[in-house]
């Protein structure tokens, strides 16, 4: 870790970037004046030749005003990390391209930090804020605004289009209407009170969270998680990449109307999430993975229904995957439409899918070898037009890696001995920071938790792969039309409950 | 289109009945054996949501509002007397009617529902069973329940998740655009109890704070047959409603 004053973090963090060479993987603050040290901000990049993090934290004095020079102008995605930490803290990145409020609405008033630790966790503090929405102005130009509830079943957004005729102009996405303040419930919570709620956080990426959180609290303590359970675990992981995975090849043809391909996907992903619950009890496989390994194995009955599973959804799923190769008035839908040129997907340090379809290619499962995934053979799909069509072909291809990996990882349940699938009692280094990362269906999704000297958490940070994609949705959407916007949202298929927290 | 067609052709009916019990792994209802209960209170302390109370023969009583179905109140049972079943939790109406749950699966004419999806600040795990509804499997459609894409068409509204602070206009919103009679359904325990992340900054709490319930749903997320019990329970209500509101 490098420690600056909060006025070398501009000059750290660009030394850290290697020139932009290594992404930003995150950054946010954390008040520690509880701790007796003020205020700090941390810059996590991701160091793609060590297999590492390397962690910048910049130090706030406990009288220090709280003011630096904003990373943005230098990394792009910086931007919305910063505004969050203005909402959230109060700390003030200058010269801050678009400091608008991000996090918290129109309902909280100016002034309202509620990630400060004298804030309440229940602080019910009501007033008034201005919430501008980014327009673009001129003559015959018109704006249409969509949500935050939407037509469909889908989460809550509001989405404004600045339109020139048909193309659009300009996109501004109002989120986090979904914002639970889940980073300051689980303060002063246990880590296996946490971890319910970590649970919670989102549906689709459970297991992805779950992961992540149970990696970084692992970090701080001596023992070591039995290897058997990490041979679950990543069993898990492969499942809900999967289900996600089907159902979002399904969910892509609904963006354009194709009706008999999304009900194929449909129905795919129902017999996974049907395995799911035979294998953890719960559809989304909730309840199985804790700090320190899983709660229960995965015996032979269940190994022969997920293998019996994957055996009809590989074969229908092909199927699927020829459908739409075949169709012309599908494929003109999808090609050239929506791009994110490999530029931007840098910019935005992009994970997932989304930067891997525009020639980025990065893969947490790889870059950062956690687990057991060192010694599993697959490989990261990368395509180059970053369209939506090259994001449908990463996710089919996605899809039959995860299903080559969950094979591989049956054969070793099968053929290990049991080591034991959890190490209990738990004690965890106090003070200290630590991350935890796993590759959720979106991408590389992030946790970074610190403890105080009772054990409980004194600061959860949760960057969910959908954070660093959100904001190339608009600059895909440049010069399209608004009928292409389901389309090119679907390709992305971001969470807004991961995000919005 | 060869293909399309012959995909269309191949697969057999997938549709199913409709059934609540789940796989022998499913963590379902809560039972509990009184004998092997030694009334240790375990289980309370261990339940994430406070939903669980003992009452007056000792019994530890179940709140299906608050309840996940996590699992940590049976792996605390020192006695082994508590345990999951793999019956799910059923929904229940809440106001006054004449509607028995248990029966509604069964299919009769007549009957049509035109719902409203509102996401008040969910995970999102409740939101993708209710998208699971319209699968091949369940095909909603067949009970007569579509889904709508405005409050004005909407009968009833099914809203998921924590009401938050960014969503309570929202929440408030939609409700008011409905025609009446109209029927509320929190699905989930977010929804129904309000529990699941605490008391926060960011959240107003359960539905019930905000608008008047009629049917809740049990579960983390409910699973999709429940949803579609809770659906058949308010297009019963639903009738019972207008009928009343016409006689007037
Ligand atoms: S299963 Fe329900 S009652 Fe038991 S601990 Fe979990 S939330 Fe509480
Ligand atoms: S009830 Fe459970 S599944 Fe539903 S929104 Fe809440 S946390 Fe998510």
């Amino acid at each position: 870790m490098i420690k600056v004053k909060s006025t070398g973090l501009r000059g750290a963090a660009n030394v850290c970037s290697h020139n932009g060479r290594n992404p930003l993987t995150a950054m946010f603050a954390c008040d520690e004046t509880v701790l007796g040290q003020g205020y700090a901000i941390y810059c996590l990049f991701e160091d793609c030749h060590a297999h590492d993090i390397q962690v910048v934290r910049a130090q706030f004095e406990m009288d220090e005003e709280l003011k630096y020079e904003s990373l943005t102008p230098l990394f792009p995605a910086a931007a919305w990390y910063e505004r969050e930490i203005f909402d959230m803290f109060g700390i003030e990145p200058l010269n801050h391209p678009d400091l608008r409020p991000l996090v918290l609405h129109e309902s909280y008033p100016e002034g309202f930090y509620p990630l400060r630790k004298k804030v309440a966790v229940d602080a019910n503090i009501h007033g008034e804020r201005e919430f501008k929405i980014a327009t673009a102005q001129g003559e015959g130009l018109f704006e249409v605004a969509v949500g935050p509830i939407h037509a469909g079943i889908i989460e809550p957004g509001h989405f404004r289009f600045s339109q020139a005729g048909e193309a659009i102009l300009q996109l501004d996405a109002k989120l986090f209407y979904t914002h639970r303040g889940i980073e300051k419930a689980v303060e002063g919570k246990t880590v296996d009170e946490a971890l319910f709620i970590v649970e919670r956080i989102c549906g689709a990426c459970s297991i992805a969270n779950t992961l992540s959180f149970c990696q970084a609290v692992e970090k701080l303590s001596e023992k070591s998680v039995p290897r058997r359970a990490w041979v679950i675990r990543t069993c898990l992981a492969e499942l809900e990449r999967l289900y996600n995975h089907v159902g979002d090849t399904g969910n892509l043809c609904a963006g354009v109307g194709f009706t008999v391909p999304n009900n194929i996907g449909a129905r795919l992903k129902e017999l996974l999430m049907r395995c799911n619950e035979q294998v953890a009890g719960n559809r989304f496989l909730r309840g199985m993975i804790v700090p320190g390994g899983v709660l229960f194995d995965i015996d032979e009955e269940k190994r022969n229904v997920i293998a019996s599973t994957l055996d009809t959804v590989e074969k229908e799923y092909e199927r699927l995957v020829q459908i739409l190769s075949e169709q012309d008035g599908f494929l003109n839908r999808v090609k050239n439409t929506g791009i994110v040129l490999k530029k931007t997907a840098t910019d935005l340090s992009m994970v997932g899918v989304g930067a891997r379809a525009s020639g980025f290619s990065r893969d947490s499962r790889k870059d950062l070898a956690y687990g057991i995934y060192p010694e599993l053979s697959f490989d990261v799909i990368t395509e180059q037009a970053g369209d939506v069509y090259a994001r449908l072909l990463v996710r089919e291809k996605e899809v039959r890696e995860s299903i080559k990996l969950v094979r591989q990882i049956l054969e070793l349940i099968n053929s290990e001995d049991n080591s034991g699938l959890r190490a209990a009692d738990l004690t965890y280094r106090a003070e200290e920071g630590s991350w935890g990362i796993s590759e959720s269906a979106r991408g590389s999704d992030l946790h970074w938790v610190m403890l105080d000297k009772n054990q409980k958490i004194y600061r959860l940070f949760v960057r969910s792969a959908s954070y660093p994609n959100w904001p190339a949705l608009p600059v895909a959407l440049h010069g399209e039309i608004i009928p292409d916007f389901p389309l090119v949202n679907k390709s992305f298929e971001l969470c807004y409950a991961c995000l919005d927290r | 289109m060869l293909k399309l067609i012959e995909a269309i052709f191949a697969g057999r009916i997938q549709t199913e009945d409709i059934d609540t019990v789940g796989s022998k792994q499913f963590r379902g209802e809560l039972n509990c054996n009184t004998a092997q209960c030694d009334k240790c209170g375990e289980c309370l302390q261990v339940c994430p949501v406070s939903a669980i109370t003992i009452n007056e023969y000792n019994r530890p009583i179940i709140d299906y509002k608050r309840c996940v179905f996590c699992g940590r109140c049976v792996d605390a049972c020192a006695g082994c007397a508590l345990y999951h079943s793999n019956l799910e939790a059923l929904p229940e109406i809440l106001t006054g009617s004449s509607v028995d749950v248990g029966r509604v699966t069964n299919i009769r004419p007549g009957r049509s529902l035109h719902v409203r999806h509102l996401d008040a600040g969910s995970c999102n795990a409740c939101d993708f069973e209710m998208g699971a509804l319209s699968n091949p499997l369940y095909d909603l459609h067949r009970f007569g329940v579509s889904f709508v894409a405005s409050p004005r068409h909407a009968d009833a509204v099914m809203v998921t998740g924590v009401v938050t602070r960014n969503l309570e206009k929202a929440v408030h919103m939609t409700y008011e655009a409905m025609e009446e009679p109209k029927v509320v359904i929190a699905v989930g325990a977010c929804a129904a109890g309000g529990a699941t992340y605490g008391e926060t900054y960011a959240i107003v709490g359960a539905l019930d704070k905000v608008l008047p319930v009629d049917i809740f749903v049990p579960g983390c997320p409910p699973r999709p047959s429940a949803m579609i019990v809770a659906l058949l329970a308010a297009a019963d209500l639903y009738l019972e409603r207008s009928k009343s509101m016409g006689n007037k």
